[in-house]
């Protein structure tokens, strides 16, 4: 059974991908990315994707960092990314968090395995985690019932697709380009072809992240892919507003220019 | 390479990169098929005799190995131990970086790379691989703290004349964490191309254990340098323990000889109780950075704390995942050498021996100086101590004249 799966489901019913939406716990603060959150979920981002800050982030670029950067420079701890968490999924919105390792292994596996879970989150997204290393994070995600999706990549070979997608549960998160997140002019040649190719082994759902920043560009990738995750461009708006008005106002506009794109695929 | 069933060190890794509890691989998916194409360049070589002859011949012809063992005799007058200083700053490129580097530029050729990218601190060794990369023509690429390249000025020079591009890097705390995830950032994007050579025997399975074994004959030559020399093994060896590679490299060789003490000295800054040091092991706890499980400088929620040495080489934040494991299996002990005892010994031995050395490697010789009076006393004689001097001190002449205040006021 899977947590997230409901959002995947209804957004197949109705014809069109899931919109996903990243945003840095804590950034610009703790009530600051409440708010954020809740005015994403407001203009039809369907799933918050909480990303947990942290001081080395490699799979980041430069808009990420610097939200998390700012996000810890103001003291976010990881028990208030489970507050925040929890005020956004009573909002009815599906909360999935993304995380590197060494901030949930210094919290205890199991012990934020079962936090997260009573705060209402569906599952974690692993960027520096394998399914190799994964063994505790395997056993926790089974007792608390939670989801867990891998990343698979386009250098990923077909036996690494395979045993990655049997280790995941909910959605898999597919890395359209080689490299780090953040928006791109153009979204990437690599990413239909590697959804095609797990479509072979897999009938989870596939959500595919890194470079999307318009309603165009969801609307083609929400072409091909099961959920479209966007990070940079949204925490953009709040990263280049003068005031947080100006910023919750540009976030609502884009996430509602992405929620109308993931409902207008390009086939 | 001879694998010795009695030799617990060849036992380690495992297949995945375990070291224990520690190692393994902690990155992005996308890096995985670049690890294992060069876990599997590095297995093929590592047993083509092709290899090993150019890799020996380089070693040999072009950076000078095998460096000396030299009986320090005026610093050993002075220190109540016998002290054998393994020479590694006479080296080309002045430290035992180049034993490493050499290995990975010839592992990115015959993977058909072009292009090679390095992080360093220091600046050490991305002069040693803008070495090696003008050498077999590669291009090169040398993220540094920005903090760093103000620090090392000379050395960014240094990069730049042997034809690297070197990028200051002004993410997080400007240093040398920073610039490895830089590194690691510009390889997840370019890794079709580019060999990430990484400058320590830290980061994910396979490089802690390639990088010790490209630096391993730093230990075999002084082992037998010392069983030529005394006619017996040392009592000790000691070395310093940044991320940990000089440290292994000569430490490797001894592992099966349990009479031989291993001691690693880690940067202890302005002292470890002060909480600004770069002491992982001492002072660290486990957790996961730079791809490996280790020991890291972490606060409660694993975010990595800011590391601080005199030492620009030593001062990174976690260590090589072997040295975790060797410290668990109390096989090798780790002790902190501050910054004054670091610079005391950096005295000592430019005034006794005509020597300047790196202020990474005045740690090995404070350390060796701060263990001789009860390593003697347990022998019951005078002990024999191989130091593994592993840089020189050119690079240090202005941090040591600011500290010592000997520079004419500018």
């Amino acid at each position: 059974m899977s947590r997230i799966g409901v959002a995947f489901d209804k957004a197949r019913a109705d014809g069109r991908a899931v919109l996903v939406g990243c945003m840095p716990a804590g950034f610009p603060t703790v009530e600051g990315s409440i708010a954020a959150m809740k005015a994403m979920v407001e203009a039809g981002v369907d799933v918050i994707e909480v990303e947990i800050p942290y001081s080395d982030p490699v799979m980041d670029g430069p808009v990420i960092q610097r939200a998390s950067d700012l996000a810890l420079a103001g003291g976010v701890r990881t028990a208030d990314t489970l507050r925040i968490i929890e005020a956004v999924a009573a909002t009815g919105a599906q909360v999935v968090t993304m995380t590197y390792w060494n901030p949930i292994e210094q919290y205890g596996v199991d012990a934020f395995a079962r936090d997260l879970a009573a705060a209402g989150g569906t599952g974690l997204i692993t960027p520096d985690l394998i399914p190799e290393e994964a063994g505790e994070w395997l056993a926790a995600s089974d007792a608390y019932g939670l989801d867990r999706t891998f990343l698979v990549s386009p250098s990923s070979t077909d036996a690494r697709l395979k045993m990655t997608v049997e280790h995941c549960r909910g959605f898999v998160y597919a890395t359209a380009l080689m490299g780090v997140t953040g928006a791109r002019s153009q979204t990437s040649a690599a990413a239909p072809i590697l959804v095609s190719r797990l479509r072979e082994v897999t009938d989870l759902p596939v959500g595919v992240g890194l470079g999307v920043g318009t309603g165009a560009q969801a609307g083609t990738v929400a072409g091909y892919a099961d959920g479209v995750i966007v990070g940079s461009a949204l925490i953009r708006c709040l990263l280049d507003a003068q005031d947080q008005a100006t910023g919750l106002a540009a976030l609502r506009a884009l996430s509602a220019e992405l929620a109308e794109g993931v409902r207008n695929p390009a086939r | 390479m001879s694998v010795d069933a009695a030799d617990p060190a060849a036992q380690v890794p495992d297949a995945a990169g375990h070291f224990g509890r520690f190692g393994g691989r902690f990155v992005p998916e996308a890096l995985v098929a670049a690890l294992d194409e060069l876990d599997a360049a590095y297995r093929k070589a590592m047993t083509d005799e092709a290899f090993r002859a150019e890799f020996d011949g380089l070693l040999r012809g072009y950076a000078g190995t095998p460096s000396l063992l030299y009986p320090a005799t005026r610093l050993s007058a002075r220190a109540g131990a016998r002290i054998l200083l393994k020479r590694e700053d006479l080296n080309h490129t002045g430290a035992h970086k180049v034993r490493n580097v050499l290995g990975q530029a010839l592992l990115t050729k015959r993977m058909g790379k072009t292009r090679v990218i390095a992080e360093t601190g220091a600046g050490q060794h991305g002069v040693a691989t803008a070495t090696a990369a003008a050498l077999f023509d590669l291009e090169c690429v040398v993220y540094m703290g920005e903090v760093d390249t103000q620090r090392q000025a000379l050395n960014v020079a240094r990069m730049r004349m042997l034809g690297a591009t070197v990028v200051p890097v002004t993410t997080g705390s400007r240093t040398l964490k920073d610039a490895m995830n830089e590194a690691m950032r510009d390889w997840v994007a370019n890794v079709d191309t580019t060999h990430y050579l990484i400058g320590t025997a830290a980061g994910p399975h396979p490089f802690p254990e390639l990088v010790r074994d490209f630096v391993r004959g730093i230990g075999e030559e002084a082992r037998q340098q010392c069983l030529d020399l005394t006619g017996a093994l040392p009592d000790a060896v000691a070395a310093c323990v940044g991320g940990g590679s000089n440290a292994l490299g000569i430490f490797h060789a001894f592992v099966p000889d349990t009479g031989v003490r291993l001691y690693g000295f880690e940067a202890g800054g302005e002292g470890v109780a002060t909480g600004r040091h770069a002491a992982s092991i001492t002072g660290g706890s486990a957790g996961v950075l730079h791809g490996t499980r280790t020991y890291v400088l972490q606060d409660e929620d694993g975010q990595t704390i800011e590391s601080h040495s005199i030492s620009a080489g030593l001062d990174y934040p976690g260590v090589g995942p072997e040295h975790a494991w060797l410290h668990d299996q109390g096989r090798a002990t780790y002790l902190p050498v501050d910054d004054d005892e670091a610079m005391a010994a950096f005295e000592l031995l430019c005034r006794t021996e005509g020597i300047i050395p790196a202020i990474e490697s005045s740690h090995a010789l404070a350390g060796a100086l701060k263990i001789a009076p009860q390593l003697a006393a347990e022998l019951g004689r005078e002990p024999v101590i191989v130091v593994n001097l592993s840089g020189r001190g050119d690079k240090d002449v202005h941090t040591a004249g600011q500290y010592f205040g000997i520079l004419d006021k500018e």
